[in-house]
């Protein structure tokens, strides 16, 4: 059955009998109609006022910005000229541009939709019925990656993969394994299923109790092994939980930043992702105009990826509430 | 009309809201009842540049302020501290200048100067603060060179608080292995890659690092680039115009081939996030035989008992010689040997509400008895001729700089677009150490000068 969150209101009755009675109502019933109205645009002017200072306008501002030459420092700082679609063809026509996308789609499809998505369902889904302590400890230990700052997450992480001084070079007595410089992408794919695996573990552990058990019994003493259980059974049931979750993680995975602080970008771009990418051109080399314009163009990428999900959500008969 | 009885509570908590945050961002100083002046740096007690911020707050303040009130003015000093990168920092001090906002006295690199210049950020000295500057008695102490850290066309906009030099460091117990001199002067590039192999032979894991590659960012323009740049006759900019796939480069790049595709240098210690970290304590493990480093190197990193890869035997086991031209007399200005330098200065804030008090704290900052109480015993090369005579005496290395290195070096050019074509130029060593041919890499290159500066920019 379908959710109907936000039902007509009794404000809504009261707008709608004010709005009927106000054409040739009594002096009582305008002040009525007035009355509800002002309170009406009252309730909705603070609303208005923050999604326009904090969302409209920014994105106006960006767009702005993408057009003109502006700069952090320097003559195009004072003086920032207008330059049309330069910024746009630039970067659609630049390879490092192209190269981070590329990457940024590995990034979001190995940490996120395959890693994060798949080991939180499976952790989720082994702990289901576990002890209540035995349940605890490991959420609270997967949880503590989650809830770690990045930045000691991070230097956790070069720690162990370091090639000179690394914990995993010296546990599998591999010295000299360059994980890092070898393989930068698979570093901080893992790096990132490790950190984001709780999220996703503590939404299907919350899915899963909405699928009553007697359902997968039924479906055990049937002969269905636990991928058909899982299959036939339980995703139907948590389809909007893993929508919801597909979209937050890949969208905070393609707007992730904390590799840049295992690679920084390197060996030579290998794991420069988009934002990585945004911010050496932005910040480091100061040309705000340009990354404005890149800023658009992944606002653009991100908005499709939320408009499909949206689509295959209503399709598919509502989201996580 | 609404009465306040009547207002919405959203509507009322926006405007709350509203108000409380207009009160917030008005960024007033500390209530005083005389007069706040602010200093800011990228330094933090504890943290990143700890020995600055310590002379700020516990020399600095207190004795500006006792000064003030014995000539009957009640001034405060507040100091804001900041521990970031480099780069975070100047972003936050381009911000604070553009709204207006910002210390009155604050610290920039030397290589910001033009940049903050030409977006109006910063004007000359005495523009903000009168005919004071031009009075003070430092002037005469601080060479020109030096001072050059702080003028952009011709125009002085900060005081320099010291500068540096680039050598190249060796391993003298290497040296001895290889059956190489312990007083090493090379002549030439050929004369390096001489000592490399003889090293090689010897054994040693990484005969010569020359940084290179973007992972150490503008260590590998200022360490290994630009000198060689330098070396091979050309500047990075010169007359206007950046160099681009000139012979010159052409050279440097094939210097840098030669390096990392024969073994001479470790091509995977260029490509690591802490590639330089690294090097330095590859150097004072003795793994590497030749280092080209600033004077940094030796009073921070390799100093016997505060440095960050100590070396208690530095004194004994570590050289150091000028960078050598290509060949003799094909360095810039038909120079031997070269060397790049850089350095911080300080600025006045043009927006300052007492900047002639300000320009007061500014100078106090550079008397020779601050700049002294600066170094906190530690040996540095100041910007002030008086303080260095005393305080190099005791530590020939940085005498060497001082007296050897500082006359034939450069300084690079204070411009918006450097940071880009310095990473350019990154990007381009990077290439020839991944087994690129010159050319291609010479002319990848050059196509993004280009379309940085424009072809009418470019020298070749």
């Amino acid at each position: 059955m379908r959710n109907e969150p936000f039902g007509p209101t009794t404000e809504d009755h009261r707008l709608k009998s004010a709005r009927t009675r106000a054409s040739g109502a009594s002096p009582i019933n305008a002040d009525a109609a007035g009355l509800g109205i002002r309170r009406a645009v009252g309730f909705v002017v603070p609303a208005v006022v923050v999604v326009g200072v904090f969302l409209v306008f920014p994105a106006l501002w960006t767009i702005y910005l993408g057009v003109t030459d502006f700069a952090l420092t320097g003559i195009s700082a004072a003086d920032p000229r207008t330059v049309g679609v330069d910024n746009y063809a630039e970067a659609l026509g630049d390879e490092r541009f192209h190269a981070s996308l590329w990457l940024t789609a590995q990034y979001v499809a190995g940490s996120a939709v395959i890693g994060q998505a798949g080991l939180g369902f499976a952790v989720a889904w082994v702990l289901r019925d576990r002890p209540g302590p035995v349940k605890r400890v490991v959420e609270g230990l997967i949880l503590l990656a989650w809830i770690l700052p990045s930045s000691v997450v991070a230097f956790l992480w070069i720690a162990l993969l370091d090639r000179d001084a690394g914990t995993l070079n010296a546990l599998l007595h591999t010295p000299g394994a360059a994980w890092l410089l070898d393989h930068p992408m698979a570093s901080i794919i893992v790096f990132n299923v490790w950190r984001g695996t709780a999220f996703s573990m503590m939404l299907y552990g919350a899915a899963l109790e909405n699928v009553p058990p007697s359902h997968l019994e039924t479906a055990r003493l049937a002969g269905a092994s636990t991928f058909q259980q899982i299959r036939d059974v339980v995703l139907p049931r948590i389809r909007g939980h893993v929508l919801t979750n597909m979209l937050l993680i890949s969208l905070w995975t393609f707007n992730d930043f904390t590799s840049f602080q295992i690679t920084a970008g390197g060996p030579e771009g290998r794991s420069e992702i988009v934002p990585v990418y945004i911010y050496d051109v932005a910040l480091r080399g100061g040309r705000l105009g340009f990354g404005a314009a890149v800023s658009f163009l992944v606002l653009l990428v991100n908005l499709v990826a939320a408009l499909l999900y949206l689509r295959t959500a209503r399709s598919r008969g509502g989201v996580a509430a | 009309m609404t009465s306040a009885r009547t207002l919405p509570l959203p509507a009322a908590v926006t405007v709350s809201l509203t108000v409380l945050l207009a009160a917030c961002g008005s960024g007033a100083s500390p209530v005083t009842d005389g007069t706040t002046l602010t200093v800011t740096a990228n330094a933090i007690s504890g943290g990143k540049n700890s020995a600055t911020a310590d002379w700020t707050a516990k020399w600095l303040i207190p004795r500006f302020e006792q000064a003030q009130k014995a000539a009957g003015r009640d001034v405060r000093v507040v100091f804001q501290p900041n521990g970031v990168d480099d780069e975070e920092y100047k972003t936050k001090i381009a911000l604070d200048l553009r709204s207006g906002t910002g210390a009155d006295v604050i610290d920039l690199d030397g290589i910001w100067v033009g940049e903050f210049a030409q977006a109006g950020y910063i004007e000359p000295l005495s523009g903000t603060a009168g005919p004071a500057v031009d009075r003070w008695e430092g002037w005469t102490r601080i060479p020109r060179a030096v001072r050059g850290l702080g003028v952009f066309e011709g125009r002085t906009y900060g005081l320099p608080q010291g500068t540096d030099g680039r050598v190249l460091f060796y391993n003298k117990t290497l040296f001895a292995r290889a059956g190489l001199p312990a007083a090493w002067q090379p002549r030439s590039w050929q004369d390096l890659l001489d000592a490399g192999a003889a090293l090689k032979k010897a054994g040693v894991p990484t005969p010569l690092q020359i940084n290179a590659g973007t992972a150490m960012g503008e260590a590998t323009s200022m360490q290994g680039a630009l000198p060689l740049l330098a070396g091979a006759g050309a500047e990075i900019y010169a007359n206007g115009k950046w160099t681009g796939a000139s012979q010159a480069l052409k050279d440097v790049l094939d210097l840098y081939r030669r390096i990392y595709t024969t073994g001479l240098g470790d091509p995977r210690l260029q490509q690591e996030a802490k590639g330089r970290d690294k090097s330095f304590q590859e150097f004072a493990d003795g793994r590497i035989g030749v280092l080209a480093e600033g004077d940094y190197f030796w009073r921070s990193v390799i100093e016997p008992t505060a440095g960050v890869a100590p070396m208690k035997d530095r004194d004994r086991a570590v050289g150091y010689a000028l960078i050598p031209a290509e060949r003799p007399g094909a360095g810039v200005r038909g120079q031997d040997f070269v060397s790049m330098s850089g350095g911080a200065v300080r600025v006045l804030n043009p927006r300052s509400e007492n900047a002639a008090l300000a320009w007061e704290l500014l100078a106090f900052m550079h008397s020779a008895e601050a700049t002294k109480a600066g170094l906190a015993g530690e040996a540095r090369i100041t910007s002030r001729t008086d303080v260095n005579d005393e305080v190099l005496k005791d530590d020939p290395m940085l005498s060497f700089v001082s007296d050897r290195v500082l006359p034939l070096t450069a300084y690079r050019p204070g411009l918006a677009v450097y940071p880009q074509i310095s990473t350019a130029l990154q990007q381009a060593t990077a290439a020839v150490t991944t087994g690129t041919p010159v050319d291609e890499a010479a002319t990848a290159y050059d196509r993004q000068l280009q379309s940085l500066v424009g072809p009418s920019a470019i020298s070749r």
